[in-house]
């Protein structure tokens, strides 16, 4: 099997220098062809990987691949550890990387930067591949800043826009804060076991918990929670919680099959995968855990709720994933890993979908973005209304969809948990159904249903990179490269939940994923499943079910049947409104303390430090000292004969009082 | 009292020398103005047989004639070649210079062989009288020398100067060598080092006394803080050959007798004298290296350069080790290598009524000639101390004997100086390649000149990459 990971791993990497170096030689077939090979090659040998280690059950593959450098002892190497976690994520990373390349065919075709593009998400694809398929730190962080670079690339993708500039700066500013975190974190794991390797690392996890280390004086922490808070800050910035989260949705600067690859189904995972994958550490630091419980938490709940106020079709998708992220981060903080997992695996179908569905709406309205400005699009986009349908409820748990089954597992799972934090949760992420159902119906009806607006307002071109269209159009279906991939992601979003019993409660994670006796929610949860029809039967009479319900009729009510309410609530609830619409003054408060802080404090280092200090006092002052010092010296030398003769005998007396006395 | 008749043999090269200076002075009167060239040739000639003869009565062993007073030894004949070869460097710059200005006489290269007598002398002196003899020969030929240019005011006003200076030092050195003479009853080195050896642990006031004056004297030789104002300004007035002349091979002649009288024969007062060399060379350092920042004048410059390379020759010398000699000899010859160069570079620009001694002269050099340019780079490269030049060995092998005595201060105080100093000399660097040059033509110089000219600037890098030559040559040359 060796030498299928390798080529699962190399087949986007090659595809990528191909389309990227020889783009102009192999022209735009040549590199959509090259890139779409080597990722459906990664894709049908994710599925033998698959079949491989979770059908056939075969033993977990750990072995070393090369070695980069010894240093002092520790090795720097690149290797493959393959378990039912990583052949899961392959498969979930290769078919919606493929699907969104298919896409992108379409969604591209008359952009510019063709290959360059392909390019991009092709190498990106390798970089996410080698980050899951690690079995070792260096190796993971390198796809953890791999896939940051790609990111980087893609939301600037449009480089002559401004905001894209502006958007992929924030990102890469916001993500080295928490890579700051994650590195740190790697260097207190390295610094006790002097091991990158996982295995060797997670051996010592026990003594680890024992060590403390003493970072401010008189305060003793635990090294291993010390370490995992750390590693955490890096989940926290690479997965956009709170409150790292600001980059995300201004990523949405990127092309719409980006969003759905990098900023939804894949990328913005990782976090979630690296805390499932170092489950035997954060497990035995019980503080880190309920950090990681109530920074989900937060995200979850707070984030829906500023998706409400948006009237970005991406930008709705964009806090949806935020949330649907935190919802991920409070099954990871309440011991359920296994249930974070599989909410990442029906939300990458179920969120890949939706952004796809909304570029498809984008390319009918000529790339208008503002969902104020559609309405009514049913009759045109079939095939689109379908699948955003089946997306939206998959999105807010409707019982039968992907999202359900995994959504209740992580709100059940939180409700068993006995981890501190663990009620504050609950009822975020409880609340957090309604809000969810809410916000998504309220962008679902009011694209595809009600009155035409686009026909009324006066269309300004403000996301006009293509400026080809006129209006009087009228909006179509897209082409079936869209609509295909459209459709291929639709059927998981609804199938992919029937997994859930062995995902949750049988076996699947075994000897993977490592959950101490005392935190096994799932496996108290597990004693009660008999089967998907009681599991469906029993979520139809659930609290969730029923806010999920509420949040749908409120939509319809609120935007379809009385319109009136919203501009009255918009009035009555003003501030609130406001508080919403500025997502908490986030990125006012970043730009006033850090970035002008940040400003600040170099033009004063520069002024002071650089300029003052080391320029005039070092640099300059010593050459002025130095010229003051000859300038004085030099009137020694008078000329005078007397005073010659007068300074040897001087120098004599000095001598002889030194050396004779 | 009997006298036997000495052995004269090792004092061949020395009775040659004299021989033929007095020959030169009867030719020189039978030639007129335009055959003058053969004076210099017949100098030339002299050196060259001079080193020659060095080499053929050379035995690996020390020889001590004339009753104890006169000795040859590897030291002394390894110090004397380079005299010769320095010394004749020195008359191949001057001749066109003197030339120019209608110097060119007989005088110059008599008193010069003279000089070179005194040197000698004072290299294989063996006994204080010896000793005295050859410094008072060569001062009072450079005395001469500094005021050759009789209708030049800068020119006797320096040469007063010197004179009087030079007496005074003179006085204390003869005064501490008195005290020395009294105190073990011998004018000679190894009879005084046996006496204090003898008495070691126990020495008496005015045996240090003695030793202040000594120490004292050299040190105005050499041109050591407090006792170097002369330098600055008989550097500058003397005419430029005659600087050449004092600032290059006079110094091997000064390290020769540093080396006798206190490395030989006050050995045993290592303790005493290296305190006062580490005043001195501080000082020196400091002194040099700050005030020849200030100058405009690069006669003036170079002379406040000799004084920071005396501090760094007396580091060498205070080590007391044998490490210590080898590098200050090592640091020595370099040195003379260099302010030939340097001060042959003024010869080589100045023409007849005008003299390339201000530092603005050097603007803008590589337009005007860039291989002298180059040349003078190298030179100046080497004189800061920059890797590869040799310069650079020359410190780095001095600091080195520094930190092995336990000095490491010291060590890094000279560095710093040195660092100071490195900019007066790419000060000069940069005039020549990054400044606007004057409209000044340059003089079309002979191909000996700058044959030779070329050979003194890539020496600096070709000893600058093989340094073990010059290195073994030292170490040999200092003995086991």
């Amino acid at each position: 099997m060796h030498n299928v990971y390798l080529a699962i791993v190399l087949a986007p990497l090659i595809g990528a220098i191909a389309a990227g170096l020889f783009g102009r030689q192999i022209g735009r077939i040549g590199a959509h062809t090259v890139t779409i090979l080597g990722v459906a090659l990664s894709c049908l040998l994710s599925l033998v990987v698959f079949q491989h280690h979770v059908i056939g059950e075969a033993e977990v593959y750990n072995a070393m691949v090369y070695t980069w450098m010894v240093s002092d002892g520790i090795r720097f190497e690149i290797g493959f550890l393959i378990d039912n976690l990583t052949a899961l994520m392959m498969l979930v990373v290769t078919f919606v990387s493929l699907m969104v390349h298919v896409y992108t065919i379409g969604y591209m075709h008359d952009d510019p930067g063709y290959q360059r593009f392909f390019s991009y998400i092709s190498l990106f694809t390798f970089s996410m591949l080698m980050l899951v398929m690690s079995n070792n730190f260096m190796q993971l962080f390198f796809g953890w800043e791999a896939v940051g670079v790609v990111s980087y690339l893609l939301i600037g993708f449009w480089f002559k826009r401004p905001t894209a500039i502006y958007a992929n700066m924030k990102a890469f500013l916001v993500n080295r804060v928490g890579d700051f975190g994650f590195v740190l974190g790697i260097g207190a794991i390295l610094l006790h076991t002097g091991s990158l390797d996982y295995w060797e690392v997670f051996g010592q996890a026990e003594g680890m918990a024992r060590e403390t280390i003493g970072i401010l004086p008189g305060a003793e922490w635990s090294l291993l929670t010390v370490a995992c808070i750390l590693l955490f800050v890096g989940a926290m910035g690479k997965s956009a919680q709170v409150p790292l989260h600001v980059w995300l949705p201004d990523s949405m600067e990127g092309p719409t099959p980006i969003s759905a690859l990098i900023h939804a189904a894949t990328m913005v995972t990782a976090g979630i995968f690296m805390v499932a994958r170092m489950s035997p550490l954060f497990e035995y630091s019980e503080a880190a855990l309920s950090f990681v419980l109530i920074i989900g938490a937060l995200t979850a709940f707070f984030m829906g709720l500023v998706g409400i106020v948006q009237n970005d079709i991406k930008r709705v998708v964009a806090y949806s994933t935020l949330s649907q992220l935190g919802y991920m981060t409070v099954a990871l903080g309440a011991s359920a890993y296994a249930a974070g997992i599989f909410h990442l695996m029906t939300h990458a179908f179920f969120k890949a979908l939706l952004f796809l569905a909304a570029g498809s709406v984008i390319i009918a309205m000529h790339h208008e973005q503002d969902i104020r400005r559609m309405g009514g699009l049913r009759k045109y986009m079939p095939i689109t209304y379908g699948v955003s349908l089946v997306g939206s409820l998959a999105l807010i748990g409707f019982p039968g969809f992907s999202g359900f089954f995994s959504k209740d597992g992580i709100i059940e799972a939180v409700h068993a948990s006995q981890i501190p934090g663990a009620g504050f949760a609950y009822l975020l992420v409880l609340l957090g159904v309604f809000v969810t159902a809410f916000y998504s119906f309220r962008m679902f009806f009011l694209v595809f249903h009600g009155e035409e607006r686009f026909r009324h307002v006066q269309h300004d071109d403000a996301h006009g990179h293509d400026a080809h269209h006129g209006h009087g159009h009228e909006p179509h279906e897209s082409p079936w490269v869209v609509t295909l991939p459209l459709i291929l992601l639709a059927i998981p979003s609804v199938l992919a939940g029937y997994w859930v019993g062995p995902i949750l409660f049988g076996g699947f994670f075994d000897g993977v994923i490592f959950v101490l006796p005392e935190h096994d929610v799932l496996g108290k949860l597990g004693a009660d499943y008999h089967g998907i029809g009681g599991y469906i039967a029993h979520g139809l009479m659930a609290p969730p079910f029923w806010l999920a319900m509420a949040g749908l009729g409120a939509a319809w009510y609120i935007y379809m049947k009385n319109p009136a309410i919203a501009a009255r609530a918009h009035e009555r609830f003003g501030k609130l409104y406001e508080l919403l619409d500025h997502k908490y003054w986030f990125d006012e408060i970043y730009a006033a303390v850090f970035a002008r802080g940040s400003v600040k404090l170099g033009s004063t280092l520069w002024r002071f430090g650089d300029a003052l200090f080391i320029d005039d006092i070092l640099v300059n002052g010593t050459a002025k000292t130095v010229g003051r010092l000859a300038q004085w010296a030099r009137h020694s030398q008078t000329g005078y004969l007397y005073h010659y003769a007068f300074a040897m005998i001087i120098g004599l007396l000095v001598l002889i009082t030194a050396f004779v006395f | 009292m009997s006298f036997p008749i000495p052995d004269l043999v090792p004092a061949i090269p020395e009775m040659f020398v004299l021989a033929m200076a007095c020959t030169i002075l009867v030719v020189d009167l039978f030639l007129k103005d335009d055959r003058r060239d053969v004076t210099y040739g017949l100098t030339q000639f002299t050196l060259f047989g001079a080193l020659v003869l060095t080499w053929i009565v050379h035995v690996p062993e020390a020889r001590v004639t004339f009753s104890g007073s006169f000795i040859a030894d590897p030291l002394s004949d390894t110090l004397k070649s380079f005299i010769y070869v320095i010394a004749a460097g020195v008359f191949l710059y001057s001749r066109p210079y003197l030339k120019e200005r209608g110097l060119f006489k007989g005088e110059y290269y008599v008193l010069g062989l003279f000089a070179v007598l005194g040197m000698l002398v004072m290299v294989s002196a063996y006994s204080f009288v010896t000793l005295y003899l050859g410094l008072e020969l060569l001062s009072l030929c450079l005395y001469a020398l500094v005021a050759f240019d009789r209708d030049s005011g800068r020119a006797s006003e320096a040469a007063m100067k010197y004179f009087i200076l030079g007496a005074l030092a003179s006085g204390m050195l003869l005064y501490g060598m008195s005290f020395l003479y009294g105190l073990s009853g011998s004018l000679e080195i190894p009879v005084v080092a046996e006496y204090l050896i003898a008495n070691a642990g126990q020495f008496s006031v005015p045996l240090t006394f003695a030793l202040v004056f000594v120490v004292v004297g050299l040190a105005f030789k050499l041109g050591a803080v407090p006792f170097h104002m002369w330098v600055p300004d008989v550097y500058h007035g003397a005419p430029t050959p005659v600087t050449l002349l004092i600032g290059s091979a006079p110094k091997i002649a000064g390290f020769a007798i540093i080396m006798r009288l206190l490395a030989d024969g006050l050995g045993a007062m290592h303790a005493d004298w290296q305190g006062m060399l580490v005043l001195l060379a501080v000082l020196s350092l400091a002194v040099g290296n700050l005030i020849a920042i200030a100058q405009t004048n690069i006669k003036r410059m170079l002379a406040y350069s000799t004084i920071s390379h005396v501090g760094f020759l007396l580091l060498g010398i205070l080590a007391g080790t044998q490490e210590g000699y080898a590098a200050a000899l090592f640091y020595t010859v370099t040195y003379a290598i260099m302010a030939m160069g340097g001060f042959g570079m003024i010869i080589l620009l100045s023409r007849q009524g005008f003299e390339a001694e201000n530092l603005d002269d050097f603007k803008g050099l590589n337009e005007r000639n860039p291989w002298l340019a180059f040349m003078m780079l190298l030179l100046m490269f080497s004189m800061a101390g920059v890797p590869p030049t040799v310069g650079f060995y020359a410190k780095l092998m001095v600091l080195q004997a520094v930190v092995q005595i336990g000095m490491t201060w010291l060590a890094v105080y000279a560095v710093i100086f040195s660092i100071v100093g490195a900019f007066y000399y790419l000060r000069v660097v940069k005039l020549m390649y990054f400044d606007k040059p004057a409209d000044e033509p340059l003089p079309v110089r002979g191909l000996d000149v700058t044959v030779v000219m070329s050979v003194n600037g890539l020496l600096m890098v070709v000893l600058g990459i093989f340094p073990g030559i010059l290195m073994s040559i030292a170490a040999l040359a200092v003995g086991p």
